[in-house]
C-alpha cells in the first residue's frame, strides 16, 4: 500500500466514529474511485459510503429520453451528444435503436464537434444533446455564443443541463434519506465554489467536504469529514485545493448566466426539482430544440422494476434492487445507473460484484 | 512441412506497373487482374511456390500435429503510427499460430479491394507485408485479390491465414493451467488500441503513442526452449488483457489475481484513457503474449522472454490461485481487491 494511503487509513481507524455514518458522494466520478479501488475495504466499518445523484446520464427523465426519440423520427435531424446516452432506455426505445435503424445519431466528445459540422453541412438541422451538470454547462454556453455570434441557423440544442445544490437539498428534505454528510463534487465545485453548499451547513448541520478523485483524496475527505464530527461542528471544507477556490470560476459562471437561466427541471428519482435546471434566455431561444422541434407529449414510464430512482437517493444500494446483476447488468441494463459508465449500479457491477 | 527460400532482391521495381487506383477490372480475372498479381503482388511477395498460381499450394507434410489458423482485418484507419493493416494481418495471424507454440510454415493472404483505391497505398501495404515476412523469414504461398464497387468496401480489407508444424512434446493448451502457475506479459499494454484511437478523426490528440504490432513467433521460440512448462499462451488482442484472462481463467476452471501495479502501461497510454474514460485493461493488443508458466521456471521463462527484442519488458502480473468459476480479481494499487469485468459493449469498433 502507498504510503500515504496507509497514513490516512491508519488515523481513519484511530478515530473510527462509535456511531454509524453515512457520507454521500454526488459525483459519479467519485463513485467510480471508491468501487474501483474497493476503499470501502479499508475503511472503518462504521463509515458507510453511499452514492447519490451524482451521475447527469442517470437522472436523465425517461421523458426527455421519450422526447428526443419523438423528435428524430419526426425530423430530419442529426444528433450529436455523449457516448453514454445512447443506451440509456426511454419507454420504448433508446437512441442505439434508432442509431440501429439508420438515424443521423453521432457520439462526440465536445459540442464543438456538433456545431463544427452543423457549419460544413448547412443542409442539416444538427442537434446536440446538451447534458451534464456544472462542469460541462460553460462548454455549452461557450458554444451557445459562438453559433450566436456566426449566425449559425441550423443548429441546436436539446438542454437537459441540470444544477447540483438544489438536489442535495431536495434530498435533505427526504425523511427516507439519512444522510450525515456529503463528500462534495470537485469538477462541479470548481465551477461554483464552494458558497452554494453554505445553506447545507448553516440549515442542516451537515459537514461537507469537496473533494479530489484520486483515492488517497478521497480518503483524505472521509478523514476531514470525520473530523468535524469529533468536533462537533459542521463546515464546508475543500480538500481538492489545488482545482477548487471558494468563489468558484467567475469566468465560468459568468458565461454560464450569460446564457442561461434559471428553470425547474425535472430529475429521474427526485422528480421536479424547482430552479434546478437551466434554460437559454430569450436571445438565444432560436437555439432550443424544444421550441424548434416540437413534438406531442408522450406518456413516459420509467422500466417496471427498475429502482434507479431509490438508487440515486441513495435509498438502495444497486446490491439491493432486485434486478440488479439478474435482469440488469451492463449488456441488458433495464435503467440510466446501469447504463452510464458513472453510474452506481456499473460502478457497483464492475468492481464490486462478488458481494452481491 | 517445407518452404523454398526467397532469394529475390528486396529492391522493387514496380515500373511495369502503370495504373495509380485500384480498378474493377484489377478483380475480373483478364488481364488487369494478371497485371496486378504478377506485376505488383509478385514482385513484392513472391517465392517458389506462389509464382506458380495455382489454386492451392502444395505443401510437404509429415505425421506431426499442425497448427491452422485464419483471421480478417478491417482495420479503420489503415494507417496507424507504427504500423498498418499489413504488418497487422501478417502479424495476427503469426501469433495466433505462435499460441500453439508451432513453428510457423506458410501463409495465406487475400485482398478485398475497394475500387478507386490508390495504387501507392496498396505498394506501401504490400512493402509493409514483406519486411515482416523477411524478418520472421516466412511466405504468403497462397492468396487470392477481389475488387467491389466504390462504396461496397471501405479501401481494403485483407485475410490471412497460416499453418504451422508443433514440435514433438509441445503441448501448449488452456486446459494445462493449475494453481500456482504464474502469468507474464512481454511489455506495456493497451498500445495498439490507443494508437489507432489517438488518429481517428473524431479525436483531435497528438501523442507519440505507436501500435506495439510485431510478429511474436521468435519470442515464443526462446520461451519453449528455455522452459517445457509453458501451459498457455495468448495473443491478448480484441477486449485486451482482461478478456484473456477471463477466458483462460473460464476455460481451465480456475481463478486468477493480477496485481495492478505490476501491469506495464506507458504513461502516455494511461494518460489517454484517463481521459477518454478508458481502462487499459480492455483495450487491444497487437504485440503482447500472455503466458502461464509452470511457477518452477518462471525465471528461466522471464530470463529468456527479456531477452528476445519483442519481450525486452516483460514481467511477471499474477498467478493463478486456485481451482474455481473462473474469476478473475485484480489487487489494486493501494492493496484492496476486486473483481475484474469483462468489457459488454465495443470499447471502440474497428480496430484490428
Amino acid at each position: 500500500m502507498e504510503n500515504n494511503i496507509k497514513r490516512i487509513v491508519e488515523s481513519l481507524n484511530d478515530k473510527k466514529p462509535e456511531r454509524s455514518i453515512n457520507i454521500m458522494e454526488v459525483c459519479g466520478t467519485h463513485t467510480m474511485t471508491i468501487s474501483r479501488y474497493g476503499l470501502r475495504q479499508i475503511i472503518p466499518d462504521t463509515i458507510n459510503l453511499i452514492s447519490g445523484p451524482g451521475c447527469p446520464v442517470c437522472v436523465t427523465p425517461a421523458a426527455d429520453i421519450d422526447r428526443i426519440l419523438e423528435i428524430i423520427d419526426k425530423y430530419e435531424v442529426s444528433l450529436f451528444t455523449f457516448g453514454d446516452m445512447l443506451k440509456v432506455p426511454g419507454t420504448r426505445s433508446s437512441l442505439y435503436d434508432k442509431r440501429s435503424e439508420g438515424k443521423d445519431i453521432n457520439i462526440c466528445y465536445s459540442p464543438a464537434e456538433a456545431l463544427d459540422f452543423a457549419k460544413n453541412n448547412r443542409d442539416r438541422q444538427v442537434i446536440f444533446l446538451a447534458i451534464g451538470f456544472e462542469t460541462t454547462i460553460p462548454l455549452t454556453s461557450v458554444i451557445i455564443k459562438r453559433a450566436y455570434k456566426e449566425k449559425t441557423n441550423n443548429f441546436y440544442i436539446y438542454n437537459t443541463h441540470k444544477l447540483i445544490p438544489e438536489a442535495l437539498e431536495v434530498l435533505l428534505g427526504d425523511k427516507h434519506i439519512k444522510i450525515d454528510a456529503f463528500l462534495c463534487p470537485g469538477h462541479v465545485s470548481a465551477v461554483i465554489g464552494s458558497r452554494p453548499y453554505n445553506f447545507i451547513v448553516q440549515n442542516y448541520g451537515i459537514p461537507c467536504v469537496i473533494s479530489g478523485f484520486e483515492p488517497h483524496d478521497i480518503l483524505e475527505s472521509i478523514s476531514m469529514i470525520i473530523d468535524q464530527f469529533k468536533k462537533g461542528k459542521a463546515e464546508v471544507e475543500i480538500q481538492y485545493r489545488i482545482v477548487v477556490k471558494e468563489e468558484g470560476n467567475p469566468e465560468a459562471l459568468k458565461s454560464i448566466y450569460e446564457v442561461f437561466e434559471r428553470s425547474d427541471s425535472l430529475w429521474r428519482g427526485l422528480g421536479n426539482i424547482s430552479g434546478s435546471g437551466l434554460e437559454l434566455k430569450e436571445d438565444f431561444s432560436k437555439f432550443d430544440a424544444k421550441i424548434h422541434f416540437p413534438v406531442k407529449e408522450i406518456k413516459s414510464v420509467e422500466p417496471a422494476g427498475c429502482e434507479c430512482g431509490d438508487v440515486l437517493k441513495g435509498i438502495k444500494k444497486p446490491f439491493e434492487c432486485r434486478l440488479f446483476s439478474k435482469v440488469c447488468r451492463p449488456d441488458n441494463p433495464v435503467g440510466p445507473c446501469m447504463v452510464s459508465s458513472e453510474g452506481s449500479c456499473a460502478a457497483y457491477y464492475k468492481y464490486e460484484r462478488l458481494k452481491a | 512441412m517445407t518452404v523454398v527460400k526467397n532469394k529475390e532482391s528486396t529492391k522493387i521495381n514496380n515500373n511495369k506497373f502503370k495504373d495509380k487506383i485500384i480498378q474493377l477490372s484489377h478483380g475480373d480475372g483478364g488481364i488487369k487482374t494478371g497485371e496486378l498479381i504478377n506485376d505488383l503482388i509478385l514482385k513484392y511477395l513472391g517465392n517458389k511456390i506462389l509464382n506458380r498460381l495455382e489454386d492451392s499450394a502444395v505443401l510437404k507434410c509429415s505425421d506431426k500435429k499442425i497448427a491452422f489458423t485464419t483471421d480478417s482485418f478491417v482495420v479503420n484507419p489503415i494507417f496507424f503510427p507504427g504500423g498498418d493493416i499489413g504488418k497487422l494481418s501478417i502479424c495476427g495471424t503469426i501469433n495466433d499460430l505462435a499460441t500453439t507454440g508451432c513453428i510457423p510454415a506458410a501463409l495465406s493472404l487475400s485482398f478485398i479491394l475497394e475500387e478507386s483505391f490508390p495504387v501507392s497505398d496498396f505498394i506501401k501495404i504490400l512493402s509493409s507485408i514483406k519486411r515482416i515476412l523477411n524478418d520472421t523469414g516466412l511466405h504468403i504461398v497462397t492468396g487470392d485479390t477481389k475488387v467491389v464497387e466504390k462504396g461496397n468496401a471501405d479501401k481494403i480489407y485483407i485475410n490471412t491465414s497460416g499453418i504451422g508444424v508443433i514440435p514433438d512434446n509441445l503441448e501448449i493448451s488452456p486446459l494445462k493451467i493449475k494453481a500456482g502457475d504464474k502469468i507474464l506479459i512481454n511489455g506495456g499494454i493497451a498500445e495498439h488500441g490507443t494508437a489507432i484511437l489517438s488518429i481517428r478523426k473524431e479525436f483531435n490528440f497528438k501523442t507519440g503513442i505507436t501500435t506495439d504490432c510485431a510478429p511474436l513467433s521468435s519470442l515464443v521460440k526462446d520461451m519453449t526452449a528455455a522452459s517445457k512448462n509453458i501451459h498457455a499462451l495468448r495473443d491478448a488482442t480484441r477486449g485486451g488483457l482482461a478478456s484473456i484472462l477471463y477466458e483462460l481463467a473460464g476455460t481451465s476452471g480456475t481463478n486468477i489475481n493480477i496485481y495492478e501495479n505490476k501491469i506495464p502501461v506507458k504513461k502516455e497510454v494511461r494518460g489517454i484513457c484517463e481521459f477518454l474514460g478508458l481502462d487499459p485493461l480492455y483495450i487491444a493488443n497487437e504485440g503482447k503474449m500472455v503466458v502461464f508458466t509452470d511457477k518452477k521456471d518462471v525465471d528461466a521463462v522471464l530470463k529468456a522472454m527479456r531477452k528476445n527484442r519483442y519481450g525486452k519488458d516483460s514481467c511477471i502480473i499474477g498467478e493463478v490461485t486456485e481451482k474455481g468459476k473462473g474469476n478473475v480479481t485484480l489487487t489494486t494499487s493501494i492493496g484492496t481487491k476486486r473483481v475484474l469485468d469483462l468489457p459488454f459493449s465495443e470499447q471502440l469498433p474497428r480496430i484490428c
